[in-house]
């Protein structure tokens, strides 16, 4: 079987710092796929390489056997891999409609639009309240919602996101991870950078550890979690 | 002297508006583009003196088609701003491509110089291209298009003013440049490719992965910025006669005054700005020398929209719609 995603000796730089060296991973339909790791580690880089944010040096991006290597964002994202960028970055002067209608401009079907606003409001039934509210002025729990709710309207084939709890109370990171378990459940494929890694591996089918732009370690989250290293440089 | 100066009130008034229409205009092509690339085009003004250019030429050749007269003149004038756009709009994207495009990643001040370079090029090529087809004349009279005046006999409704009077070129040029405002405006607010430029503005990483073509959407923001300065330079022309090569200087350095004043980066800013600026210049040209005993004269009115830059830029830089940026660290 031909996996959904497949990394192979992937190498990137952020401007003259060499951020991935040789790495391989694979995400298969279905599944949660948790990439931990600390600071630095090359997590965010590894998402900004797969969305076209960051230019591949060397190695092979395979998206259901495409090579995706080097395309640009608009390119990618037309193939329905969606990426939620670390920090949220919802357009701050925009409401909360807007936000969600960019997040469907490769929709042209207005009629589509409008079904998976709601669908989106299913999920986070606050953004039907804040529509016409300016992003900017949410809570960062809100802002993180709505940005996933925006991802959403790409239909994404695989969502990246990146550190969804980072700055958040603890009651909305765990909403924030009931809902990707569910978003999971409805067909997603997922693929999860955090810093926060006994959540983030605690639903992941499986696990990649990133250590200064190396995978060190792999295996099921089950697996992970119960490793000592892992318990010791990422769990304490 | 109070008294005289309400006196001629309504007539600065109206001379200022229209003047300040023609303003926002052209402050609308330097504030999308900075607030898309956060470049300052000073080619801008030379766009628009290029549309003045090349307005006036085809109205030329209309009148020596003998059309003038013969067809409406709205038409015709509409006719030829609508075709100037289109070619401005086209020298905008290119000149993105070529001389800003290359620059993306560099630092400002590297595209602003390349900016200035486009200006004095096309600046030149207006000027040798006019000598060549105009007998050695850099400069060009357009035909006689609006010879009526209407007058607004207003002392005859309130006895402390003077009446009013302007050329019917006017009213053209103020409801087409408010007509080009309010699309723009629609265009931007409404409309997805509308959307598209504001969220690139606002976040262009963000933009594209939502599936924004960011060169697309800077492309077109230059298309429309350029249209709307070439569209601007035909009604100037048609509103003054005669141009030169070099009217996109000072123009152009006053219409990004009035974008500065509005807060630069903000369309609705630029309107308000552009319209403050042709006001306040209009009312010097008419009252400094009134105010000053005859020691200024009217000549001296292009110094208050750089007066006003200065004490926005000490003041206010943000600007009256702008929001104040915080530099991220």
């Amino acid at each position: 079987m031909t996996h959904l995603l497949e990394v192979k000796n992937l190498v990137s730089h952020y401007g003259q710092l060499q951020a991935l060296r040789e790495i391989n991973f694979h995400i298969d339909e279905g599944e949660i796929v948790s990439l931990i790791g600390g600071n630095g580690a090359g997590k965010s880089t590894t998402l900004k390489s797969l969305s076209g944010l960051v230019n591949v040096t060397s190695g092979e991006i395979k998206f259901l056997d495409k090579s995706i290597v080097n395309l640009l964002p608009h390119q990618i994202s037309a193939m329905n891999i969606t990426h939620v960028p670390e920090g949220r970055r919802i357009f701050p002067e925009m409401t909360v409609e807007e936000n969600l209608y960019l997040g469907a401009f490769n929709v042209r079907d207005k009629a589509i639009i409008k079904e998976r606003m709601e669908k989106g409001f299913e999920y986070f039934p606050i953004l039907k309240k804040r529509l016409h509210q300016k992003g900017g002025t949410m809570s960062g729990g809100e802002q993180q919602m709505l940005a996933i709710a925006r991802a959403l309207m790409n239909q994404p084939k695989l969502l990246m996101l990146d550190e969804p709890s980072m700055g958040l109370a603890p009651i909305i990171v765990d909403q924030i991870f009931e809902i990707i378990q569910e978003l999971n459940k409805s067909g997603i494929t997922i693929l999860l950078v955090e810093q926060n890694a006994y959540h983030a591996l605690q639903i992941a089918d499986r696990g990649y550890v990133l250590q200064t732009g190396e995978i060190i370690l792999s295996g099921t989250g089950k697996e992970l979690i119960e490793n000592d290293e892992i318990r010791e440089a990422y769990l304490a | 002297m109070l008294e005289n100066i309400l006196r001629t009130l309504p007539q600065v008034l109206f001379d200022g508006i229209t003047l300040g229409t023609v303003y926002a205009v052209i402050a609308l092509g330097y504030t999308m583009v900075y607030g898309i690339l956060k470049l300052i085009n000073f080619a801008h003004g030379e766009i628009f003196m290029t549309g003045a250019f090349i307005g006036t030429a085809i109205l030329l050749a209309f009148s020596s088609l003998g059309w003038i007269g013969t067809l409406p003149i709205i038409i015709l004038v509409l006719v030829a701003m609508f075709l100037t756009a289109g070619v401005t709009g086209a020298i905008g994207v290119g000149i993105e491509r070529i001389a800003y495009r290359p620059l993306r990643k560099a630092p400002k001040l590297i595209a602003l110089i390349s900016a200035i370079g486009i200006s004095f090029l096309l600046q030149d090529l207006v000027r040798f291209t006019t000598e060549f087809a105009n007998d050695g004349n850099f400069y060009l009279i357009g035909p006689e298009l609006f010879k009526s005046n209407i007058n607004v006999p207003l002392s005859k409704m309130a006895s402390f003013l003077s009446d009013a009077s302007f050329k019917t070129s006017f009213l053209f040029v103020l409801v087409t440049a408010v007509a080009l405002m309010i699309i723009l405006d629609v265009f931007v607010n409404k409309t997805k490719w509308g959307m598209a430029m504001r969220a690139v503005a606002q976040d262009r990483d963000t933009a594209a992965l939502m599936g924004v073509n960011v060169n697309k959407t800077i492309s077109l923001t230059f298309f429309i910025g350029s249209a709307l300065g070439g569209a601007t330079g035909v009604l100037f022309a048609v509103q003054y006669g005669t141009i030169d090569p070099y009217i996109g200087f000072i123009l152009g350095l006053k219409a990004f005054t009035a974008a500065v004043l509005g807060g630069i980066g903000n369309i609705r800013g630029a309107v308000l700005g552009g319209l403050i600026i042709g006001v306040v210049e209009m009312f010097a040209a008419a009252n400094l020398s009134t105010l000053t005993n005859h020691v200024i004269g009217a000549e001296y009115k292009d110094v208050f929209a750089f007066i006003i830059l200065i004490l926005v830029l000490l003041f206010k830089p943000e600007g009256l719609l702008g929001k104040a940026l915080h530099e991220k660290v």
